[in-house]
């Protein structure tokens, strides 16, 4: 059985629709891989009740959508009714939500199955999984036959682990500075980060508001595409969703990219680039140019910048964000001693539930946003954003419709390799992502290669805003150029 | 920019987050790497610019200033610490 949960969801949905399986076989089989990869961490919370109670509605129904019976992780980001979510957190120990995440709730609405909630950094806050408060996700690749565990990166790394190691079809994740497109491209698998607005954050935990989106991570462009679907749309309880129409973004996948300009920012040439990533670039340049794109050298002036104006962002948007995290309403409370008052609570509760990254960048935001520091940082670095937003607008306006650049400065690194490192360093992973993120443009890695140790490597495309389906047309030209089909061997 | 530790127990203070003494060295290190890095953004000249203050250009939605929802005492405290008749129980704020 275990053959059924390497499906994607494309081929899911066709042998469901023809009788050829049912969703409970398929969830069955997921459920088995699940529970015999407890080394990779990835599902940390198992919804197998629910699962299967899924699945039977899901054969019963007689007119499912393309979801309908599919089986997928959720990322512990999303609250799901009655179900554990914590965003990796330890202040959030013991939290239900009384409700469901408008994602989730379009996706069982149109009959997925949810197994579990995976794993990730505490709050999104992390580009290894190595802040979550359920240890380490682990990557299913390795390098060669060495046995280092190395990261599925972050924060949707269990996500990223799950659907590389087959152990769902696909699964939600997030992306605030590149928490998709980066594990997706250290696992192997395909994820977009849709346009700002396109997919309702309501009731996903939220991190910095005005950067996160949720987006799908799967085997392949045309799950993303199907996936992208279900989980968009208008949502009134989320302001800032927009109202615009959803496309068909499967329908637009026709391969066909002849006379569509790509641009090649040269900004993202970074001094001391491993030649395999350059490589890589170059490859995947040529493959668009033999699919008919035009190639076209671009410059985005301020692309140095962007990760500098993120730290000061994202982390100014948590501190406003985790402040709701004090111990009243939901979550931990530290026990407190004789004569201990409310501002004890507050200290104690967020010392003891926060981990180390959390802790460090709710303080970097309220110092940002402090008195005195709020226009030397915070207004410095939303107006260098507005130039960075600008900067892709002027390539856009130029006749560019996609923008090709590598997904991450490396292929996976080992668990561990970063403890030391300055946290700057660690940060580095986001900086093809994060500008992606400022701008709220739409961005899908796709595997485009392997390095000189088989581990996978990624492309990313930038797009158009509201215009998944032409990117994802894009991606779907480079993957099938690229013929990425490598699997990690299974060794857990 | 070099943090000090004075200026890191004023932020922690701040962020409501307890810091033991012996640890706010490390953190003001760790603050000042990290602000350090920020500080590149003094190279842009962002001279006439306007911060952003919206992803997208849309207007954010309105809707009439009316009760929508209601009559979910028992769901808002279900997952309270501490709730008592009716209400989130607290440590005495007020002497």
């Amino acid at each position: 059985m275990s053959e059924l949960s390497k499906l994607k969801i494309s081929e899911a949905r066709d042998a469901l629709k023809k009788g050829e399986v049912t969703s409970v076989e398929l969830t069955e089989a997921c459920l088995s891989e699940i529970d015999k990869a407890g080394t990779l961490n990835a599902f940390v919370h198992k919804t197998p009740e629910v699962a299967l109670e899924q699945a039977k509605a899901a054969d019963a129904r007689k007119d499912g959508g393309d979801l309908n019976g599919i089986p997928l992780g959720i990322k512990d980001l999303f609250c799901t009714k009655g179900v554990a979510t914590q965003a990796a957190s330890g202040i959030l120990e013991g939290f239900k939500p009384e409700y469901e995440s408008t994602v989730t709730t379009q996706l069982f609405g149109q009959g997925a199955v949810m197994l579990g909630k995976l794993n990730m950094d505490e709050f999104a806050m992390g580009s290894s999984n190595e802040t979550s408060v359920y240890g380490n996700a682990v990557n299913p690749w390795k390098r060669g036959n060495d046995a280092a565990e190395l990261t599925p990166g972050g924060s949707s790394g269990g996500s990223a682990s799950a659907v590389a190691a087959d152990l769902c079809l696909g699964a939600t994740g997030t992306d605030t500075g590149g928490s998709i497109r980066q594990p997706a491209a250290f696992a192997g698998i395909t994820g977009i980060k849709p346009t700002y607005g396109r997919v309702s954050r309501w009731g996903i935990v939220a991190f910095a508001s005005s950067l996160d989106q949720a987006g799908p991570m799967t085997k392949d462009v045309r799950d993303s595409a199907i996936m992208l679907n279900a989980m968009s749309g208008h949502d009134p309880k989320d302001s800032t969703s927009a109202d615009i129409a959803v496309p068909d973004f499967e329908a637009a996948l026709t391969g066909d990219i002849r006379g569509k300009v790509i641009g090649i920012p040269k900004e993202y040439r970074m001094d001391g680039m491993p030649e395999e990533i350059s490589k890589l670039w170059a490859d995947g340049t040529a493959m668009l140019k033999d699919a008919g794109a035009e190639i076209r050298d671009i410059t985005l002036p301020h692309t140095k910048y962007a990760l500098p104006a993120y730290y000061v962002i994202a982390p100014a948007e948590a501190s406003s964000n985790l402040a709701r995290y004090d111990g009243v309403r939901f979550g931990h409370r530290a026990k407190l001693d004789a004569g201990d008052g409310i501002t004890e609570m507050y200290e104690k509760t967020r010392a003891e539930g926060f981990g180390h990254e959390v802790q460090n960048r709710v303080m970097i935001g309220t110092y940002v946003l402090s008195a005195g520091f709020y226009d030397a940082y915070y207004n410095r670095a939303r107006k260098v954003r507005a130039l960075i937003k600008r900067d892709f607008e002027n390539v856009f306006a130029d006749g560019v419709d996609a923008i090709l650049t590598p997904a991450t400065p490396s292929s996976a690194f080992e668990l561990g390799a970063m403890k030391d490192a300055d946290p700057v360093q660690m940060y580095l992973n986001d900086v093809f992502t994060v500008t992606v993120n400022l701008a709220g443009l739409p961005g899908v890695a796709v595997p485009a290669g392997v390095d000189k140790d088989g581990l996978p490597l990624g492309l990313q495309l930038i797009g158009r805003p509201w215009e998944e389906g032409e990117l994802l047309n894009t991606a779907y030209a480079l993957e099938k150029a690229a013929q990425f089909v490598a699997k990690p061997s299974r060794w857990w | 920019m070099s943090i000090d530790t004075e200026t890191a127990r004023r932020v922690a203070k701040l962020a409501r987050i307890q810091v033991p003494e012996d640890k706010l060295p490390e953190l003001a290190d760790e603050f000042s790497a990290i602000l350090g890095f920020i500080e590149q953004l003094n190279e842009v000249d962002v001279d006439g610019i306007e911060p952003m203050t919206s992803v997208t250009p849309q207007r954010l939605k309105r809707r009439d200033d009316v009760v929508t929802d209601g009559d979910q005492q028992k769901a808002v405290l279900k997952n309270a610490p501490d709730a008592r008749e009716g209400f989130f129980a607290v440590p005495k704020v007020v002497e």
